[in-house]
């Protein structure tokens, strides 16, 4: 009993601890303070090396432009979407193509959408030469542009997917149907019923995902070094550079640029909830203004292309890079290749053992831990009858609105001179950090709708609280309690960052392999490593969703239960 | 002093009392309680039972056979308790719901099983125990709930509402099946209900909230 109760705030330590720590540890040689490498006192230095660095203000804007025109641009999709196609078959299909997506981790898709997009990539190889006249692949600055339109794209693409599953979740509480029968019957269209009528309440409960959203796109590494442009980067790039560069007194510059980086994202987020308040009063007076459609066909269609388009981008870029792993020669204005072989997996193939073991390893203990709290974290609401309030859920996705350049430095830091270490146990620690967020989201729902009264029927049968934890409810919700492992797995496989600095850029899983790939532009390695990858992430849901049918076959109350 | 005591309760929400109780149920016997929705009757029988939420306060004792059971847990109390839902647990069969009921006390495979084939004979249902409880008929599930419940030894039995889903031809036919067993075990029988006809069925005294 009494270790349960502790599991909340025990959860909340590791959670969030090394977020603070690592802030802290970020902060100190920002401010000139790091005595292993001989910063004993306060100092300005660090920032004042940052304010010479020539790039920093176009890093900034890249930073804050990217980032902004990506949140933008992926809500505006979903939100025109399901305006104009909630409760449709077109809507059915897409929630089923893009809910897999969510899994795909954020480099592969990137790195996906480069070999589309590139100049020698699928979409020139399929208008060349007939439309174009191309004989050999143009020399046009579409990767990396300096004004980061891949990068938006790349990072719209697959926030697009996760903006869209969290509306599909906030809908049932907007109770869309009646609304908009009642908007309808008033003689509004169905996207400006939409708009008007329901898009106000589910905002509200998307809000905590789009400020995600925007954090993460203003401070994104990996889609940055893969799509974005390189001289300068945006900021959170340059701060990993000077992270990882050998000369050591760089770390204060470095330090300076993520502390400049988390006020950057403080106060874009501020920014956007004054915008936010401007749009509802902009809104309450359109609303009150009584136009009934607005540019119905249009709205609705590029809704509709919007959202296929972002699914389009990362299924085609993925089965590009699967194609170009299986690839004999394929030259330039061939769409497909010459021939089809195993050459590529036989030479790349076994390199790719030990990160991909190093992936399962780092994400089998990630998720387990973060199973074990967030399980210990809601049967201890369940038994001591604690109401989580909406503060905790902010608590919850704390991790994912602080960038990740901000506190990662600093933990490494940290971890280094504390003796600990960089290593498995701090990447492990790092990963928990936005696994458990994650974790928790998925299973928090499906646990807290379960009919408690199974539970009293159980007790009163004569059976714990352990036995009812054990053999009533988590048999019964076997297929959420994998299904959040699943995510969770999926979150651990995808990280960059938290991978990166902790392990002391000596950790070497799938992910950071993909990232260092990237410049070198081989797409068979590429196209074999972001393969394994997607395998890696995909084999986990579809256990998850295999499992408990199989082991419940004969069992018709368990059917669609989760 | 034998059967259910409910001994000066008293339920409040907030410092504000809800509820006063004062009762005697004996052996064999049926207090009704009945009351509209709201009035606090599903809060009496979970303060009864032992899974009172936080936000209310009790005081005085339940006390069962002599046995007081007001600080006890649940599972400690020995007492049954039936929903308008069967509540069946899905991911088992029929069989192994009520084996979930059996006492540790009975050993061995064989025994249980043979215990559970009894049971299943008694209320006209030999050989279901494999069945998905999902399959099984309205009537069906009504009898395998009540009779997971009486494998479980209990010394009083609560009813929430038990009958109010069942139609009305068989709404009669379980009631007296729940009502006789009950007798037959010499239980103590706690209805809570807000239909007139289950309050007159059972026969004993009732208490309007």
């Amino acid at each position: 009993m009494r270790p349960l109760r502790a599991a909340p705030a025990l959860t909340l330590a590791l959670m969030l601890g090394p977020v603070l720590a690592g802030l802290a540890g970020t902060l100190a040689p920002a401010l000139g303070v790091l005595p292993a490498l001989g910063g004993h006192t306060l100092s300005l230095a660090p920032a004042r090396a940052l304010a010479a660095w020539p790039g920093l203000w176009q890093a900034v804007a890249l930073s804050v432009g990217t980032g902004l025109a990506a949140t933008i641009l992926a809500l505006v999709t979903v939100t025109l979407f399901a305006a104009g196609w909630t409760g449709t078959r077109a809507m059915a299909l897409l929630e089923r193509l893009l809910s897999p997506l969510l899994a795909v981790p954020h480099v592969a898709a990137a790195l996906g959408l480069a070999f589309l997009i590139a100049p020698s990539g699928w979409i020139a190889r399929a208008l060349s030469p007939w439309a174009t006249g191309w004989q050999r692949p143009p020399d046009l600055l579409i990767l990396q542009d300096p004004l980061g339109l891949a990068m938006i794209a790349g990072l719209a693409a697959k926030e697009i997917p996760f903006l869209f599953l969290m509306t599909l979740a906030a809908l049932p509480q907007a109770a869309p149907a009646r609304r908009l029968t009642i908007a309808r019957a008033l003689g509004y269209g169905r996207t400006t019923g939409w708009l008007k009528a329901v898009f106000p309440a589910v905002y509200a409960q998307i809000r905590l995902p789009v400020y995600a959203v925007l954090a993460y796109s203003m401070s994104a590494v990996d889609v940055a070094i893969v799509l974005g442009p390189s001289t300068p980067p945006p900021l959170a790039v340059q701060v990993v550079r000077w992270m990882s560069d050998p000369d050591l007194s760089l770390r204060f510059q470095a330090a300076a640029g993520a502390i400049l980086q988390l006020g950057l994202v403080l106060a874009v987020l501020a920014l956007w909830r004054l915008g936010e308040l401007a749009a509802a009063r902009l809104g309450r007076r359109w609303a009150e203004g009584g136009a009934r459609r607005l540019a119905e066909p249009l709205l609705r269609a590029a809704g509709l292309g919007l959202a296929a388009l972002a699914a389009a981008a990362v299924i085609l870029g993925l089965a590009g890079l699967a194609l170009w792993s299986i690839a004999g020669f394929w030259g330039f204005p061939d769409a497909l290749p010459d021939g089809i072989g195993l050459r590529s997996w036989a030479r790349h193939g076994p390199a790719l053992i030990a990160p991909a073991r190093e992936t399962l390893v780092l994400a089998a203990l990630a998720t387990a831990l973060a199973l074990a709290l967030t399980l210990a974290c809601l049967e201890a609401e369940h038994r001591f009858g604690l109401a989580p309030g909406s503060r905790s859920l902010w608590l919850l996705y704390l991790p994912l609105l602080v960038p990740q350049v901000a506190f990662l430095p600093g933990l490494q830091t940290l971890a280094l001179s504390l003796g600990a270490g960089t290593g498995r146990g701090t990447v492990v620690l790092a990963h928990l950090v936005f696994v458990l967020p994650y974790v928790f989201l998925a299973l928090s729902a499906p646990w807290r709708a379960w009919d408690p009264r199974h539970a009293t029927v159980a007790a009163a049968l004569g059976a714990g609280p352990g036995r009812i934890f054990r053999t009533v409810r988590l048999p019964m919700l076997l297929a959420p309690v994998l299904t959040a492992a699943a995510v969770g797995f999926a979150v651990s496989v995808g990280q960059y960052l938290p991978t990166l600095l902790p392990g002391g850029g000596r950790i070497r899983t799938l992910t950071t392999e993909a990232v260092a790939l990237a410049a070198g532009g081989d797409r068979r390695i590429i196209g074999v490593t972001v393969l394994v990858q997607t395998v890696l992430v995909a084999a986990p849901f579809a256990l998850a969703l295999a499992a408990p049918r199989l082991v419940f076959r004969h069992r018709r109350g368990m059917r669609g239960a989760g | 002093m034998t059967g259910l005591r409910l001994e000066n309760i008293v339920l409040a929400r907030g410092g504000e009392p809800l509820i006063a109780v004062e009762a005697h149920v004996a052996p064999g016997e049926v207090l009704s309680v009945m009351g509209p929705s709201g009035s606090g009757k599903s809060t009496l029988l979970a303060a009864v039972i032992g899974t009172l939420p936080p936000a209310f306060t009790m005081t005085g004792r339940v006390v069962l056979n002599g046995r007081d059971v007001t600080a006890l847990p649940p599972e400690a109390r020995k007492i049954g308790i039936l929903y308008q839902d069967e509540l069946l647990f899905p991911h088992l069969s029929v069989g192994g719901n009520l084996a979930f009921a059996l006492p540790r006390a009975l050993r061995g495979r064989k025994a249980r099983r043979a215990r559970i084939e009894a049971a299943l004979d008694e209320i006209g249902m030999t050989g279901f125990a494999d069945r998905d409880p999902a399959t099984l008929s309205g009537g069906q599930k009504a009898r395998v709930a009540l009779m997971r419940m009486l494998l479980a030894e209990p010394q009083a039995l609560l009813l929430d509402e038990p009958f109010s889903r069942l139609d009305a031809a068989l709404r009669d036919q379980i009631r007296a099946l729940v009502f006789a067993r009950a007798r037959d075990r010499g239980l103590p029988v706690l209805l809570v209900t807000h239909d007139r006809a289950d309050a007159e069925a059972a026969g004993g005294p009732v208490i309007a909230l």
